[in-house]
């Protein structure tokens, strides 16, 4: 399989860069994720990777050779479009089987190909209908199967499951990850949603304002963000923030602490009231503030017995301060060694 | 009146000459018929030009155009494209909402509404002035004469005594399908829910007409305001038919017609001519300002 | 505020009155053309007793000058609205998916050459027709009636193109297609439909249109508008084969805009109307 290196990849469109020097390396046979807020030129840049856009600047390597101005066909790429993009005049066998059509394959291997890729997506009742006749789900998969029918070195994904209801998302989640791992492609995959990024990804990147914050796996970026963008990014509910007086007593412009490493303790170092609490059986979720108006959310246990308005401490979890620089860079932890 | 935005380039850069070339025939054609032949209309207004007197072309500045001002038949052939204009708008505009917020309404035989209403449309325009003028407004035998009858009334000779008002008529009739059609396609993207909430919050069915109905339909409005300006600003064809021209019924089209064809004053009827084109661009852009404006108020 | 079941009843039968009142006229011609000129004029008028007769039609029929007109009508309706696909077409692909900077500039600039009044030009045209020999043919007609319904159709078919969704186009493009293939295999299946309705209305406008067919031809070239607008001087009792002739006339275009009405309308509205 191939290897998509991007060095030093620009996009300008009339006022600002969607895409400013990039360098990455999206690794052979793994799902790499883009993820970064709307505007951050994720799209952007899943379709330089294309060929649905020309590159202003840099290079785009697929398996060593630079295809940056190379045809889209011949980038050997296939792509899931967001509003699926199924040809609405051509039955889902005919929609599966265009490509190898368009490039004259023989019928008989057509037929083969479209018939092993329905089975392995659960289309072959369907392979007559139009896509008008079919569910959300439904077209999704025809979606996944024109892509597969190519046999491509690399999938492209746009945001393939925004338009689908919760539980179907969650479902298809699964299902595009395990036929990934099962056929060992590489993948590309944008979506806003950070919680997808976590749960689908072995790589994740984390764009803003067309630039790279920062790149690796789901855990590393969880438990080790750059900045203090990334922190707030990636992790639901969102990393709580605080400045002043409590990030300077750990040296830092700003401290960060995720919702889980707080501790309910009666003589907490942070003494806050109770505004909110939310329930959602497995946990709940205290929204507090401090008496300096700095707001927190913890997470704990249904068991605790909170009350709203009620006066409640917490202690950080040792070692699970985030601390960050006025430019909002994390600061090193400095190791006992001097 | 929108244009769905223009999309920036997409990785089809190669495409733009080839674009150039697909564009070329028709922009060019458009120009040699209809802009080229501007200039020697304008040539031919300062020149002393008449087909049957043997003139010699000389340049006569504005003289033609001083002469189109004090004939006779001027001032009255404007007043008369103002007044059909008007009234063919106002007919066709409030005949057509009306019909399109009752069709609205009704479930059951829409399509048969539909076509009843369409009709007009598509009949040749001298072929609907021929039919109005003698089946229905001949004073002795014709239709109207005999509706006024049963009701006790006397007939109404239309082309004698209402030469501009029938042809308003005759053509508001041709028109009421578009503006029907127009309407009740932007009325059935008129968000029900808005209707019904106004409804709960105990808007009578006249308040929700003019503060939620006619705003949603502002921009239908204007459009059928100048597309059938546009159109009408040529109307030839029923003059043509019915009164043949005269003072009464010229429009500024019959006039210049009437000087090219029965009068031959190549000279004069140019000044109209530019007259004409002057004036078009003038009134489509006054009525869809007013009309927008008015509405959204 | 529940609308009484009478209100909706009387709504309902207003709703009839008023569109049989606007088909009124064209159903009334219908009838007459059934009728003997005598019963024609009659006064009281009878609506559906009366002895119904074939002669109006028979006697348009048989006369050379409805079978000549027909033929115009036919050659240049047709003609034009051939000729006006043929640029429009291309025209309007390329501004959909070659747009540049100047594309919305030029669409108005198209429209606005619609505004024009036709007497603006007419002078010239009708004196250059005069010198060269055009007056009076078919091939005259039909230029003049090209450039009048080309801004229209290019609108049209701009319009409908921007409807494909791009994405689609876009999927084309990454399975392989070439240009052409995405025109031919993708793009003229989901566009035939607005291709369909753009011609019928062109058709339909040029078929109707009487400016230019009354003015710029005599006899040879006489389209149906002129032969019907010939009845406006008409000898003796008229009315019945006046009305044979005009449902003789409009009859094509009137079943074609019947069947399309829908599409026409988002059509003539240049889709900004939904």
């Amino acid at each position: 399989m191939s290897d998509i290196v991007l060095e030093g990849v620009s996009k300008r469109f009339a006022d600002h860069a969607a895409s400013d020097q990039i360098d990455l390396v999206i690794p052979d046979g793994k799902f790499t994720v883009l993820v970064g807020p709307s505007g951050c030129g994720k799209t952007t840049l899943l379709r330089l990777i294309a060929g649905l856009e020309d590159v202003d600047e840099g290079r785009l390597l697929i398996d060593g050779v630079d295809m940056a101005h190379t045809a889209p066909v011949a980038r050997g790429l296939a792509m899931v479009f967001q509003s699926y993009a199924l040809y609405p005049h051509m039955s889902v066998r005919a929609n599966l089987g265009f490509a190898l059509m368009v490039k004259r394959t023989p019928k008989a291997e057509i037929a083969r190909r479209v018939e092993h890729v329905a089975k392995m997506l659960d289309l072959e009742k369907l392979l007559d209908r139009k896509p008008a006749a079919l569910s959300g789900g439904q077209r999704q998969r025809v979606a996944i199967g024109r892509a597969l029918v190519r046999e491509p070195k690399a999938f492209l994904f746009d945001e393939p499951l925004s338009n689908l209801d919760a539980s179907l998302r969650t479902q298809m989640r699964f299902e595009i990850r395990r036929l990934q791992q099962e056929l060992g492609i590489t993948a590309v995959y944008v979506t806003h949603d950070q919680g997808e990024a976590m749960t689908m990804a072995d790589n994740i990147v984390v764009l803003r304002a067309g630039r790279i914050e920062q790149v690796g796996a789901p855990l590393e970026i969880y438990r080790r963000p750059v900045n203090r963008f990334v922190a707030g990014f990636i992790g639901s509910p969102q990393m709580n923030f605080l400045g002043g007086p409590h990030a300077g007593r750990y040296d830092a412009a700003t401290i960060g602490i995720r919702p889980e490493h707080l501790t309910v303790a009666a003589d907490g170092a942070l003494p806050c009231v109770v505004r909110t609490i939310e329930h959602l059986g497995s946990e709940a979720l205290i929204h507090a503030e401090t008496g300096d108006g700095s707001k927190l959310i913890a997470r704990v246990s249904e068991n605790l017995q909170v009350a709203v308005g009620q006066n409640i401490a917490f202690n950080v979890d040792p070692g699970c301060v985030h601390r960050f620089g006025a430019d909002g860079n994390v600061i090193p932890e400095q190791k006992s060694d001097i | 009146m929108s244009i769905s935005t223009v999309p920036t380039g997409s990785g089809r850069s190669y495409l733009r000459l080839q674009a150039r070339i697909l564009m070329a025939p028709a922009i060019l054609l458009l120009v040699v018929c209809a802009i080229l032949p501007l200039l020697p209309t304008i040539y031919y207004s300062l020149i002393d030009y008449r087909l049957l007197a043997s003139t010699s072309h000389d340049f006569v500045g504005a003289a033609n155009y001083g002469r189109l001002i004090t004939d006779p038949g001027f001032l009255p052939a404007i007043g008369n494209t103002l007044m059909l204009n008007g009234l063919v708008l106002t007919i066709s505009i409030l005949v057509g909402l009306g019909m399109a917020m009752l069709i609205d309404r009704v479930i059951v035989g829409r399509g048969l509404l539909r076509l009843l209403v369409i009709s007009p449309f598509f009949v040749m325009p001298p072929v609907a002035a021929l039919i109005w003028k003698n089946l229905l407004m001949q004073p002795v035998a014709g239709l109207f004469a005999w509706v006024s009858s049963v009701f006790g009334a006397g007939a109404v000779d239309w082309f004698s005594t209402l030469p501009l008002v029938s042809i308003s008529l005759i053509v508001a009739w041709q028109w009421v399908p578009f503006a029907c059609l127009v309407l009740l396609t932007s009325l059935q993207s008129f968000d029900r829910e808005q209707r019904e909430a106004a409804e709960l919050d105990g808007a009578s069915s006249w308040a929700i007409f003019r503060y939620l109905t006619l705003p949603h339909l502002a921009r239908p409005i204007a459009i059928v305001v100048m597309i059938e300006t546009i159109f009408l600003l040529s109307l030839f064809a029923e003059i043509y038919v019915t009164t043949g021209g005269g003072r009464t019924t010229n429009n500024l089209a019959f006039l210049i017609y009437s000087q090219v064809m029965l009068q031959y004053d190549i000279g004069v009827a140019s000044a109209a001519g530019v007259v004409a084109v002057i004036f078009a661009n003038i009134l489509a852009l006054v009525m869809v300002r007013l009309v927008g404006r008015s509405l959204e108020a | 505020m529940q609308r009484t079941r009478l209100s909706s009843v009387a709504r309902r039968t207003l709703t009839w009155v008023l569109a049989l009142a606007i088909a009124a006229p064209l159903l009334w011609a219908l009838l007459a053309s059934f009728k003997s000129e005598l019963e024609a004029i009659a006064s009281p008028p009878s609506f559906l007793v009366f002895d119904w007769t074939l002669e109006n039609y028979r006697s348009v029929l048989e006369s050379g000058d409805y079978l000549h007109s027909l033929r115009n009508s036919l050659i240049i309706a047709g003609g034009s609205s051939l000729l006006v696909m043929a640029l429009a077409v291309p025209a309007a692909w390329a501004m959909a998916f070659a747009p540049t900077r100047h594309t919305r500039g030029i669409l108005l600039w198209m429209l606005s050459t619609k505004m024009l009044p036709a007497v603006g030009v007419l002078i010239p045209i009708f004196l250059f027709y005069r010198d060269w020999g055009l007056l009076d043919t078919q091939a005259g007609v039909v230029l003049l009636l090209t450039a009048g319904n080309l801004p229209i159709a290019v609108w049209m078919l701009y319009a409908n193109f921007n409807e494909v969704p791009g994405e689609i186009l876009e999927a084309a493009r990454m399975d392989g297609a070439s240009i052409v293939q995405e025109v031919v295999r993708v793009l003229a299946p989901m566009a035939l439909p607005g291709l369909a309705s753009s011609f019928f209305l062109i058709f339909t406008l040029a078929w109707n249109e009487s400016f230019w067919s009354l003015n710029m031809t005599t006899t040879d070239a006489a389209p149906l508008t002129a032969f019907v607008a010939a009845f406006s001087n008409p000898e003796g009792l008229f009315w019945a084969k006046l009305s044979a002739a005009s449902m003789l006339s409009i009859a094509p275009v009137l079943v074609i805009g019947w069947l399309c009405q829908r599409q026409l309308v988002r059509g003539l509205t240049f889709g900004a109307v939904k």
